[in-house]
């Protein structure tokens, strides 16, 4: 453990041991520092070097609960920060399964989250890779601008300690590229972007993600809007990763419990296509998101949540498993010292299928390749179901691609969705998202466009 | 320090300006030409319901400095959550050093008066309010939001308040401070019927304080998201394909944030990364449209009375009888084309860089009769209610959410729709407004995301028709 972590632990610790008669305590502090690099016409347009710190602390008593954060570690802020969790308390509703998480007896799964080389990169070279990026972006193809390269690295250490005996702590850091561009199509100019990520900076694929960039941004040139039919679509992988992440609602315990999933009384009945099997797995070192415990502290693991499209479970946290008279499956989320623990998929992965994209589109008579979607946030209700977003991509006709198309949407439900899921890629990638990606062919989409 | 003080927001500056004085020294001793120092002091309380309990009251204090150092093209940038002169100081040294240049430079740093330019009058500071009330707002809407009808059989209500004190001083001498109060109500309402679950959705937010619940009425917020779920559950299928959209007042105000209101800010503009590039002085919009942005407008949710580098908000018109008359403006972008700023820089907190972000954004009233652009509608969907939306600058493609919608068929309003996008390209739809109410009216409290930063944002608009936009239904 590193001399700041075992300092996190012990301020944890502490306020943890002022614990009053009756009072369950989580004390969850962090401290953490990002650089980011950003590069504009061979020159940095910006530079970025920046700590934060912050406390958050949850407070349960007689079933009631209270919350307090500071994005501070200054002892009188932290004094405050307990006092206002305290006085909260009272304006909680009494809730009987209200409750921290207790041990479980659950092994972690040791991963590796720190770099050390990563953690010592120089500040010249980070700027001189972001440079690098966008030379390499401007050249894979002439017809691309850069709007700007970026670089991005960060740190941060965390500990978690309650009165139910969760003691928990830890340290990670991360960096990435990325670059977007654009290419000049009469008055309009079409976008792209693409990306690289690594333990360290030594392991970027930065051609990589300079021709990702160059190609999305000319690959819709001449692109024009379709007209509006009944189609079968394949989502490229990228695609993929936004659809799988939605599902994360619908499988999650607490909108069971609280009657907003549409799955509800679904458990061991099929709800996708018998090819689909879906996996939350935080434990696999490949998912980016891959992590030791969940937002309470308790171990990461392997959940099978849909298999040979059946039904299999719904994930938990120790509050929504107390509700639904179940156990935790380690799936409580956090988004930091600011929040308390949620629900959800921490790194979802789905099951492959034998063929590469290629072979996919080879057997499809009439459809779309959906190379890139937008207004997921606007257009999807994963308690109704209703599915509809905006969409880019590529005419598939009689196997092969044709010309691409933009400004349409598409739209069914995702009840649907999963039902016609008719095949799946080999092709998975492990993309910088809470779900992996591969290629996805759904069939009776309806396209809308002219 | 106290995270629920009731001490006057105008109590003390945050920094006294002699600090400040020598951090924006410091930030120049690299030989920077400018440096600029942002205090925020922001406390928040938030208060949760759902599933018929107040799951959790939350207590927030943010607190920090951000420090900019502009030297050549290069931006550099550091914060600290640390406001004592020492921890400034440091701050201002990283800044410095980010921005990188050599050689020792001019490094003294004469501050004005402060400025303060106040367009909201608080009445009733939240951090004065008992959280029982708080909490008592949410137990209401619950209750209202159930009593509507047997089918209402979730409902989850929130709270939010903030009090956000700035302190902006740069090396040009600017002094500013502003005080923002911001108080909020959402109601999020399940209703469950034959065709399985729908949902409604209405919120409630002002640049003012707790006076917003002497002003509105919970209970009629609540029972609003809860009809429009019941109304959704015998909803069909939305339609497919291009046909005329008819927009309510105070509804769509987002079709013209994602349309043209990101494509009509300058950092997007200025690296040719907007539709609307090079088109100054052109029709851009049918010629019924005038659009304006305006953080001077009391009590939205997207006013400010200085922005977040400084500068008093303003009113400023972009687009004037269709013709584009100008972009918004932060400093960095004002001062490369040797303009004023427009009081658009922003930026979500301390720890963030300001960018060009809109404020309120909103088309003024027409002269048509509501009813009458309806009337006028022979076959099309008319939209009550828009949700979020996102945009591609760059080719003008975006797309926005209907939330409530119907049939429009033979000129009135008949069937409601279920819920999916629409799609289309800014220029063109701007160009095919062809009816323009005379009802003006703000819509919903937004929240606008731009590079990973959020800002509130308000935006309104007159009831209008749209002759051609793409629904993005399921029905042929």
């Amino acid at each position: 453990m590193s001399d700041g972590v075992q300092e996190l632990q012990k301020l944890a610790d502490s306020i943890v041991g002022k614990a009053k008669a009756g009072e369950q305590i989580e004390a969850y502090v962090s401290r953490g520092g990002e650089t980011s690099v950003r590069v504009y016409e061979g020159e940095v347009e910006h530079f970025v070097s920046a700590q934060s710190e912050g406390i958050g602390i949850r407070i349960i008593k007689d079933g009631r609960t209270g919350f307090a954060y500071a994005g501070t570690l200054e002892s009188d802020a932290i004094t405050e920060v307990l006092a206002e969790a305290r006085d909260n308390v009272q304006f909680g509703t009494v809730d009987e399964w209200a409750g921290l998480a207790d041990p479980d007896g659950v092994a972690q799964i040791p991963q590796k989250f720190w770099d050390e080389e990563l953690a010592n990169y120089p500040t010249d070279k980070k700027i001189a890779i972001t440079k690098e990026l966008e030379k390499l972006t401007l050249a894979a193809d002439a017809r691309v601008r850069a709007e700007e390269a970026n670089y991005e690295d960060g740190w941060g250490e965390t500990a978690v300690a309650t009165t139910t005996g969760i003691r928990e702590s830890g340290r990670g850091n991360s960096c990435y590229v990325s670059v977007s561009t654009l290419a000049d199509d009469g008055d309009e100019s079409l976008t792209g972007f693409g990306f690289s990520v690594g333990d360290s900076p030594k392991e970027f694929d930065l051609k990589k993600a300079a021709h990702d960039a160059a190609d999305r941004a000319t690959r819709l040139l001449g692109a024009t809007k379709p007209a509006s039919k009944l189609v079968t679509i394949v989502l490229d992988p990228y695609v993929t990763s936004q659809f799988v992440s939605i599902l994360s609602s619908v499988l999650n315990g607490e909108s069971l419990a609280k009657g907003r999933s549409l799955f509800a009384d679904r458990l061991d009945q099929p709800v996708a296509s018998a090819k689909f099997t879906l996996v939350d797995d935080p434990t696999n070192p490949l998912a980016y998101t891959a992590t030791d415990i969940d937002g309470e502290g308790l171990a990461a693991r392997r959940n099978v949540l849909i298999e040979n499209g059946v039904l299999k479970k719904f994930v938990h946290s120790s509050y929504s498993a107390r509700r639904m008279n179940t156990k935790s499956t380690g799936n409580a989320t956090r988004g930091g010292f600011a929040g308390s623990p949620g629900v959800g998929c921490l790194a979802m992965q789905v099951q492959p299928g034998t063929k590469s994209q290629a072979e996919l589109i080879s057997g499809i008579d009439d459809g779309v390749l959906i190379q890139d979607v937008s207004g997921m946030h606007s257009g999807v209700n994963t308690i109704s179901g209703d599915f509809s977003t905006g969409a880019s991509g590529i005419v598939i006709s009689n196997g092969t691609l044709g010309a691409p198309i933009r400004e349409f949407t598409i739209a069914s439900t995702l009840q649907k969705m999963l039902l016609n899921i008719v095949d799946l890629g080999n092709d998975i990638d492990w993309l910088p998202m809470r779900a992996v990606g591969l290629s996805l062919v759904i069939s009776d989409v309806m396209l809308s466009g002219a | 320090m106290s995270l629920n003080s009731n001490k006057s927001q105008t109590a003390e500056p945050l920094v006294a300006s002699d600090v400040l004085e020598r951090v924006l020294a410091k930030g120049r001793s690299t030989g920077a030409e400018f440096a600029e120092v942002y205090i925020e002091d922001k406390r928040s309380t938030s208060a949760g319901l759902d599933d018929g309990k107040v799951e959790q009251v939350t207590s927030g204090r943010d607190r920090g400095a951000g420090i900019r150092v502009v030297a050549g093209e290069t931006t550099g940038f550091a914060h600290t959550s640390d406001l004592s002169e020492r921890g400034l100081l440091a701050a201002a040294e990283a800044a410095a050093v980010a921005a990188k240049q050599g050689g020792g430079g001019v490094n003294k740093v004469q501050l004005g008066a402060e400025l303060r330019h106040a367009v909201n009058t608080i009445k009733i500071s939240p951090d004065g309010v008992e959280k029982s009330r708080k909490v008592d707002l949410l137990k209401r809407a619950d209750a209202a939001a159930r009593a509507v009808n047997s089918a209402i059989v979730q409902v989850s209500a929130g709270y939010g308040d903030s009090l956000r004190r700035i302190l902006v001083a740069n090396s040009n001498g600017v002094l500013s401070a502003d005080d923002q109060v911001r108080t909020l109500l959402r109601v999020s309402v399940v209703a469950t019927g034959d065709g399985g679950m729908q949902t409604g959705y209405d919120s409630l937010g002002h640049t003012i304080g707790f006076e917003l619940f002497d002003e509105n009425d919970v209970e009629e917020l609540a029972i609003r998201a809860a009809k429009q779920a019941i109304t959704k559950l015998s909803a069909r299928p939305a339609p497919s394909g291009a046909m005329p959209v008819v927009i309510k007042r105070g509804s769509g105000g987002v079709l013209f944030h994602e349309a043209c209101g990101h494509g009509l800010e300058a950092d997007l503009v200025g690296k040719n990364a907007s539709v609307y590039r090079g088109k100054m002085g052109e029709l851009v919009a049918s010629p019924l449209v005038t659009l304006i942005d305006d953080g001077t407008m009391t009590s939205e949710w997207g006013a400010i009375g200085i922005d977040d580098e400084g500068h008093p908000s303003q009113r400023n018109t972009l687009i004037q009888d269709g013709v584009l008359t100008d972009y918004m403006w932060d400093y960095l972008r004002a001062k490369k084309e040797g303009r004023a700023q427009s009081g658009n820089g922003r930026r979500q907190s301390y720890q963030h860089l300001p960018m060009v972000r809109m404020t309120n954004t909103f088309v003024l009233n027409g002269t048509q009769d509501p009813d009458d652009i309806v009337r006028d509608t022979k076959h099309g969907v008319y939209i009550a209610k828009l949700g979020g939306g996102q945009v591609d600058t760059a080719s003008g493609d975006f797309v926005f959410g209907m939330t409530e919608a119907y049939l429009i068929e033979n000129g009135e309003i008949t069937e409601p729709l279920r819920e999916s996008n629409l799609i289309g390209n800014g220029p063109e739809v701007l160009k095919d407004i062809d009816l323009l109410g005379n009802d003006f009216a703000m819509g919903n409290p937004g929240m606008c995301g731009k590079d990973g930063q959020g800002v509130p944002v308000g935006d309104g608009q007159p009831t209008l028709r749209v002759r051609s936009l793409t629904i993005g239904g399921t029905a042929a």
